[in-house]
This record gives C-alpha cells, sequence and structure tokens, in this order.
C-alpha cells in the first residue's frame, strides 16, 4: 500500500519505514517555534526540565510577534523572557523588531520552513508551512517546551482527506482564501478534526505560493493537523533564493488511501465570506452584499504577503475608503512592507485614506492595533471570527479575502469587486 | 461532587480565555476571566469540583495553552465533552487537566445538575437524574501520560529510564 506525502514524512523523521494512520509515533523535529504569547509558557515549563541546553539552537524560531511592538508593561515582560531565553541560548532564529514580521509569514519567506521537514509550533497556524511541502502542526507550549529540549514529537498519524481542484478557470478575484473558506464551509469546524487535509489538481497548481499559504494556513479552521501541498515547480522556484539548507520532496503514492476524497471545480468557487462567530459560515459575497461594515483589516498570516496587498491596491488605486469605515493595512513582514512600499502599494492605501501599520498580529487576535467596541462589525483577511475574537464580545467579524476586503471598503458595506470597479 | 456548567459545540479557546488577557500567565489571573465571553457569572461562581461540559469540537481555535491551564485553575474537577478539537486535547494531558470524552454523559447532564466523577475509571454519575455513564477510556500511550502527571514529568522518566 502507498503512502500520503504526510505519511512519509512522518515515517522518515520516525526513523520507519513505513507508517498507518492511527500510529503513535515520535518524530525528529527540523524546527520548533514560538511567539511572544506562547513562548514564555514554553520557556517556564522548559526550565522545569532542568536542561542547560536546547536541543539545537539552529532549529528554534522565536518570534515576538503577537503584541509587538509592545502594548503595554505586561506584554513587554512577555518579550523580555523572550529575548533573554534566545540570547541564553543563541538562538540563531530570533528577530527584533524592525526585522520582526508575523511568524507565519517570516519563516517561509527567510527559507526557514522547507519541504519534507516535520515542524511544530506553538500557534496553531504552524500548519501554514504544509504549503511548501511539510509536516507543520500546532501544538502547546508545554509540547513545544519538549521539543524544545528533546529535538521530538510524538504525534499520532493522521488520516489524510484528500481536496482535488479542478479546472483553472477560477472566476475573476478568487484567492486560496476563498478555496480554504468554501472547504470549511461544507465539512464544517471539524470536518477535518485530528486529519492531514491534502490539496492537490490542477487548480492548486495554478495557485501562487501566496494563495497557497493562505489555503494551508486555515487547515485549523477545519480541525486538522496540518494541512499539506506537494512541491512543485513553484515551490522549487519559490524556495531556490530562500531555502538556507538542503531539502527533501515527498509526493503522495498513486496508491495511497485515504479518509475521504473531495472533488470541486474551480470555477464552481465564488468569492466567499464567513459569517460570525464560525469559519465554517462562509456563503458567496452575493450573499453578504449589503452588510455595513465598520472596520476592515487586510493583513495577518493568512492574508498579509505581497500579493494580497498587490489585490487589494489594484482595488483601490484611485479611490477612497468610505467616510464610515477605518480600513487597516498590516504587511506580514519588512520585507513584504519593503517590496510593498517600493512598488508604491503603500501610496494608494494613503491616498485612499487607510492606516498602513508595521508587521504584528494585532487586531487578528484583539490584541492592539485595532481593537472593535461593542456593536462594532470588522471585515477582515485574518482566520477567525470567534466570539470576541477581535474586541468587544459584542462585536462582529466577517472574513474574507483581500479583494473583498478592499472592495467593501469602498463601499462601506460587504462588496463584490466589480461594484466598484 | 459538583455542579455542571454546560455549554454548546465548538468551544473555542479564544472563550475559554480572550487574548486580551494574554499579556499574562498566572494561573489565577487566567482563571479570573476563564469562560468569560460565553457566560460572565462563571469564572465568579465556579466552584471546585464542578464540572465543565462541552458538546462537539471542544477547545478549537488557538494553541493557547492559557486556555487548559485558566480551566484548571478553576479549580473544576474535569471537563466531558463529546469531542476535543486536538491542540486542546493535547494541552489539557500535558498539563494534568482531566479531559473525559463521554457524548451521552453530554446530552444526560443538565446545566445546574449535581455530578461525580471517578476518573480513575472515567465513570460519571448524575446524581440529581440518578443516571450513569461510562467515559471513553483513554489510549494506553494517553493513560501513561496522564498517570506520569503530564509530559514534563513524562519526559523526564524517559529520559532517566534511558
Amino acid at each position: 500500500m502507498g503512502m500520503t506525502i504526510t505519511e512519509k514524512i512522518l515515517a522518515s523523521h520516525a526513523g520507519l519505514d513505513e507508517v498507518v494512520p492511527g500510529q503513535l509515533i515520535s518524530a525528529k523535529l527540523d524546527l520548533a517555534l514560538a511567539n511572544d504569547i506562547t513562548g514564555p509558557v514554553a520557556i517556564s515549563e522548559f526550565e522545569k526540565f532542568g536542561m542547560d541546553k536546547v536541543f539545537d539552537s539552529k532549529k528554534i524560531a522565536l518570534v515576538p510577534d503577537h503584541f509587538t511592538p509592545n502594548k503595554d508593561i505586561a506584554s513587554a515582560e512577555l518579550s523580555k523572557a523572550l529575548r533573554t531565553f534566545a540570547r541564553k541560548h543563541q538562538i540563531e532564529h530570533y528577530w527584533e523588531q524592525g526585522r520582526v514580521g508575523i511568524e507565519h509569514c517570516l519563516l517561509p519567506e527567510q527559507g526557514i520552513t522547507l519541504p519534507g521537514d516535520v515542524i511544530i509550533g506553538a500557534d496553531s497556524h504552524t500548519c501554514t508551512y504544509g504549503a511548501v511541502g511539510a509536516f507543520a502542526t500546532g501544538v502547546g507550549s508545554t509540547d513545544l517546551a519538549a521539543g524544545m529540549a528533546t529535538g521530538e514529537a510524538w504525534f499520532r498519524v493522521p488520516e489524510t482527506i484528500k481536496f482535488v481542484f479542478n479546472g483553472t478557470d477560477y472566476q475573476p478575484w478568487v484567492s486560496g482564501k476563498d478555496l480554504i473558506l468554501y472547504i470549511i464551509g461544507k465539512i464544517g469546524v471539524d470536518g477535518a478534526r485530528y486529519c492531514a487535509m491534502e490539496f492537490t489538481g490542477a487548480g492548486i497548481e495554478a495557485l501562487s505560493m501566496d494563495s497557497r499559504f493562505s489555503m494551508c494556513n486555515m487547515a485549523i479552521e477545519a480541525g486538522a493537523k496540518n494541512g499539506i501541498i506537494a512541491p512543485d515547480e513553484k515551490t522549487l522556484s519559490y524556495l531556490e533564493s530562500r531555502a538556507g539548507r538542503p531539502y527533501k520532496v515527498y509526493t503522495s503514492d498513486a496508491d495511497a488511501s485515504y479518509r475521504d476524497v473531495f472533488e470541486f471545480n474551480v470555477s464552481d468557487i465564488p468569492l466567499q465570506v464567513a459569517f460570525p462567530h464560525l469559519p465554517e459560515n462562509a456563503k458567496s459575497v452575493q450573499e453578504a452584499a449589503g452588510i455595513k461594515i465598520d472596520q476592515i483589516v487586510i493583513g495577518s498570516c493568512t492574508n498579509g504577503r505581497l500579493e494580497d496587498l498587490r489585490v487589494a491596491a489594484q482595488i483601490l488605486r484611485g479611490k477612497k475608503v468610505h467616510s464610515d469605515i477605518r480600513l487597516i493595512v498590516i504587511p506580514g513582514t519588512q520585507q513584504i512592507y519593503k517590496d510593498a512600499m517600493k512598488e508604491g502599494l503603500f501610496d494608494i492605501f494613503i491616498d485612499a485614506g487607510a492606516v498602513v501599520s508595521t508587521p504584528t498580529c494585532g487586531p487578528c487576535l484583539g490584541g492592539h492595533m485595532g481593537i472593535l467596541a461593542k456593536g462594532e462589525r470588522a471585515l477582515s483577511t485574518t482566520n477567525r471570527n470567534f466570539v470576541g475574537r477581535m474586541g468587544h464580545p459584542e462585536s462582529e467579524v466577517y472574513l474574507c479575502g483581500p479583494a473583498v476586503a478592499a472592495a467593501s471598503s469602498v463601499k462601506g458595506e460587504i462588496s463584490h469587486p466589480e461594484e466598484v470597479l | 461532587m459538583g455542579k455542571a456548567w454546560k455549554f454548546g459545540n465548538d468551544i473555542d479557546t479564544d472563550v475559554i480565555i480572550p487574548a486580551r488577557y494574554l499579556n499574562q500567565t498566572t494561573p489565577e489571573f487566567l482563571a479570573a476571566h476563564c469562560m468569560e465571553d460565553a457566560d460572565m457569572a462563571f469564572a465568579k461562581e465556579v466552584q471546585p469540583g464542578d464540572v465543565i461540559i462541552g458538546g462537539k469540537n471542544f477547545g478549537c481555535g488557538s494553541s493557547r495553552e492559557h486556555a487548559p491551564i485558566a480551566i484548571k485553575a478553576s479549580m473544576v474537577k474535569a471537563v466531558i465533552a463529546e469531542s476535543y478539537a486536538r491542540i486542546f486535547y493535547r494541552n489539557a494531558l500535558n498539563i494534568g487537566l482531566p479531559i473525559l470524552e463521554c457524548p451521552e454523559a453530554v446530552s444526560g447532564i443538565a446545566a445546574g445538575d449535581e455530578i461525580q466523577i471517578d476518573l480513575e475509571t472515567g465513570k460519571i454519575d448524575n446524581l440529581t437524574q440518578n443516571t450513569t455513564f461510562q467515559a471513553r477510556p483513554f489510549p494506553p500511550f494517553m493513560q501513561e501520560l496522564i498517570k506520569a502527571g503530564g509530559l514534563i514529568p513524562y519526559v523526564q522518566r524517559r529520559k532517566k529510564d534511558a
């Protein structure tokens, strides 16, 4: 019996010829990462081990991105704990503000997450790195502490669900974000619980890397352990100037077994909007048309990449943000920030009347830089629309991709891009 | 013996402990805000030994370990749910928060019912309705983890054995 890409990566890191779903394994880690919220908890657990050293200072990434630049004294203490640990253990992948970015934008950009890797991160959106063909999954701080100490983590080998996207005739403005919201709308927020989600087909091959990151990023919103896309020419060319070490490309065997196989035609998938308070409440943008909005956020580990900003700028060029709307644009990394600036995207955003922020997770989790008051409603390119996610428990979040976000910021209500162009 | 606090499906970790409180890590502080976006009364009125009842996919969303830490520090005896999101499940076992999977108990327990749980056997008694349920047993590896008192002592023991 053949194996899936996820099974092959796990088997290779467990020193086994093959693994089957349900099997418990201990796998060697290529990378363990944490941020300024989860890192300090992991550090205090790590210290309970009574070990002097991390397993490998080159295989740990600590990314102060959630409450940074620090919003208050308490969050400054969290960053300080991360910084102190990073210095003490000479952690290679640590960045100060001014160089740091949103972890799941930054690490792939820097060529730190590579095909065939096993990666754990104390952040649920660690599954993003599946877009380069890595097995990457979110864990808690204690798992991360054990990973930093031992270089290994235990896993139950997941069953895989295959999502095949046929065709390349996408509807205008549809991106990876729409595909993943569409899937979550079909299978629900626990539809892939404990499973690997494997995305494949001509429709995926046609997607940019930035769109693939958006898709794998939200695998967790269907309850998945990981999302994954087998590397192809696009992946390899993305990595060509980035990869800092050798890597191995795995692909699924033709006779691999899957728990389920779902097939879609990309031409059937319209622009998506997920209604409060779960990502599974995905509908077509037409069904959401006319809903009044107070704040729009374009950014996050889901949609803070250059392609997302380009799409938004394409729609906003020469237009004004509606007088009732606060539009906040947050590039994911300093590199994305610089590239966007060079391309003149910031002129477009600022002339339109938008905020352009330094990279931060900020408003996505209701941290800072755009918190909602009671009764306010946001439309956001982020990943979660849970109760209270962006602020007051009686505020609301609608999720979408960058095109709908930009168009809606002009119209003042949820809109299809065609309505403003 | 304790009282049942009943919540619905897909209780996410943002609801269990909102990110506005994640700039602090002390269990007592987190417990003071536990579940507040779902039920403001919970943190104020929960008593040691009480039980949280959740539906399917309990603990979905963020990987924040602050969520099981907040629940544990609220002094609840255990969480009983129909099913758990995987990161929450790992985190709860890792920090020693007892969690039980038992769909029958979830439908057979109403808010406010008096509940008695035997964590050794997984037997759940609803004293108010005079019914008994059996939680699904943990796989052997998880049992070892629980017996060791969480992941850190488990790994330490393995290190010592090696």
